[in-house]
């Protein structure tokens, strides 16, 4: 049953070192508090499972977070590519880093089987691209047709964290907008935690929205602004310049590290974060 | 006729192949663009669809990313990526995919992975996101990509995305349901698969370009349709249409900050 908690509580029980995570968010509601918090807290070995790992993971890795990381689409969006984990793959920095790259249809059907306690998902995919030689996929013959398919492993990580829009106070959690795979991570994952805008006596859900009951969720936190610079539909929109900026920002090692030591390791939580930004701001 | 740059040339010959009523999925960036100023301008009735789930979406803005508010506020419907990928893509429901690529082969493949070996990469790329299901599965597939040596190659360094596989019926031995590349749109002209061999051949070269041009431009000996044709120059509508597109867009990224 899900419990109301800090961010800095919830991290702390539920994220362990060397859990598999997935943060997960698809250009909506990206979970950035969180990954913010587990970088203060030092965990270290994490296997990271995301679609579309994009700033929030670049920093996780610049920061030496993560061993390994599965995923299907690694940039920034419109904008080109994340450095830090570019820095990670070509030059083994800060450590190496492992990959297990998908396409995203791949990741999709792995992430429903997980939901499902399947053990793995099929597609019509991977067929004719050399992605099948380097990643986790075997090809299966359908036992009705014949017809040659992909299978790919569930995916059930220890550990999802997702950003949500609304809890009420029992832990009931609502979300709309683009909701990518972000049910299915919660549904495949043992553990689940939600950061939400508000926190809200009547959660007044729409019938068949995205609504994730308090018995699938273990921690519920109130982190308001928690997915900036991604965006909360109805909150907040995204801020595209904040993703344009850091292509300049993590180019270069020692600029992302005093950024990071800067905004993130010394100050205490998400809000404090973005004081210390609007700092900068201001100065400008 | 106003003086336009190759690149509005480009997105302009793209969007000129979206059909009116055609339901289309969308890649971010050079595709994007394209698919929506089709939607300005002769085919108001295209439905865009992008792999965040949103399905006819009508931005008056491009998106940066594939799942801005832009597209969730203004589509149809919005749906899960299980849903998307399953019901709509590989149900066979989009007839046209809009692909862009880093790298491009003769074959159409794409690569959007590694330049350099896999496993001690030069440079580090994004990957393959949708693109491998979108061209696997959509009816059939535009690609649209600057044109140079660098990015028309003669072997990829990765196979990201299967286009027509070392051509002839090579899709239909693997089974993949949909057509493949149908046609490839540069900044210099437009290549299209021969019908038997699958081999890109330049069909239409733009408006001050020559044939020579592409020819050097491409890193593997191109074939050349037995009389390529001059892709008309850009219509003061679409170049407006795009101008106006472009100019707003820029405001709206830079404004949110």
């Amino acid at each position: 049953m899900a419990r109301i908690l800090s961010l800095k509580e919830a991290i702390a029980e539920f994220v362990h070192d060397g859990d598999t995570v997935a943060l997960e968010g698809f250009t909506h509601l990206i979970p950035y508090a969180a990954g913010h918090e587990i970088i203060r807290q030092k965990r270290r070995d994490l296997t990271l499972i995301r679609l579309t790992p994009d700033l929030v993971y670049d920093q996780m890795i610049g920061m030496g977070c993560a061993a390994k990381m599965i995923f299907s689409w690694g940039g920034n969006p419109g904008v080109g590519s994340i450095y830090r984990f570019r820095d990670a793959v070509e030059n083994q920095w800060p450590r190496p880093l492992a990959i297990e790259e998908h396409e995203h249809a791949g990741l999709v059907a792995a992430f429903a089987a997980g939901a499902s306690n399947l053990p793995f998902g099929i597609l019509r995919g991977y067929t004719g691209t050399e992605l099948a030689n380097h990643t986790t996929v075997k090809f299966i013959e359908c036992p009705f047709t014949g017809e040659k398919l992909a299978a790919v492993p569930a995916i059930r990580p220890d550990v999802a964290v997702i950003h949500a829009q609304k809890a009420d106070r029992k832990g009931n959690v609502l979300l709309w907008g683009v909701v990518g795979v972000q049910k299915e991570a919660v549904l495949a994952a043992k553990r689940a935690i939600v950061t939400v805008e508000e926190i809200v006596d009547e959660l007044d859900a729409p019938m068949n929205s995205v609504v994730l009951p308090n018995w699938l969720v273990s921690a519920v936190c109130e982190v308001p602004g928690g997915s900036f610079p991604s965006y909360a539909l109805g909150y907040y929109a995204r801020d595209n310049a904040f993703y344009k900026k850091w292509d300049a920002m993590s180019k270069d090692r020692e600029a992302f590290l005093a950024w990071m030591e800067r905004h993130v390791l010394a100050t205490t939580d998400f809000a404090d974060f973005r004081r210390s930004l609007q700092a900068v701001e201001e100065q400008a | 006729m106003a003086a336009y740059t190759s690149d509005e040339m480009m997105t302009i010959a793209a969007a000129r192949m979206v059909r009116n009523g055609s339901s289309c999925f969308v890649g971010i960036g050079l595709p994007s663009a394209a698919a929506n100023l089709a939607r300005l301008t002769h085919a108001p009735d295209a439905v865009l669809i992008y792999e965040s789930g949103t399905i006819g979406t009508k931005p008056n803005v491009l998106p940066l990313s594939i799942g801005d508010s832009e597209l969730a506020e203004t589509a149809d419907t919005v749906v899960s990526l299980v849903e998307i990928f399953n019901y709509w893509l590989m149900g066979g429901r989009i007839s046209l995919g809009f692909l862009g690529a880093a790298q491009i082969d003769r074959f159409a493949n794409l690569n959007s992975t590694v330049i350099g070996p896999y496993d001690k990469p030069k440079t580090r790329l994004p990957g393959a996101g949708g693109a491998p299901a979108i061209a696997a599965s959509c009816g059939e597939v535009l690609v649209t990509l600057r044109h140079n040596a660098r990015a028309f190659v003669s072997k990829l360094d990765f196979v990201t995305t299967m286009g027509h596989g070392d051509g002839g019926d090579a899709r239909l031995k693997l089974g993949l349901p949909g057509k493949g590349p149908t046609a490839v749109i540069s900044d210099l002209g437009i290549l299209v698969p021969d019908p038997i061999t699958k081999e890109l051949t330049l069909q239409s070269v733009h408006a001050g370009v020559t044939v020579e041009q592409v020819v050097a431009a491409t890193g593997w000996p191109l074939k050349v349709a037995a009389q390529v044709q001059t892709t008309p120059a850009p219509t003061e509508m679409e170049l407006s249409v795009l101008r106006d597109l472009n100019a707003r867009t820029a405001l709206a990224h830079a404004g949110q900050a």
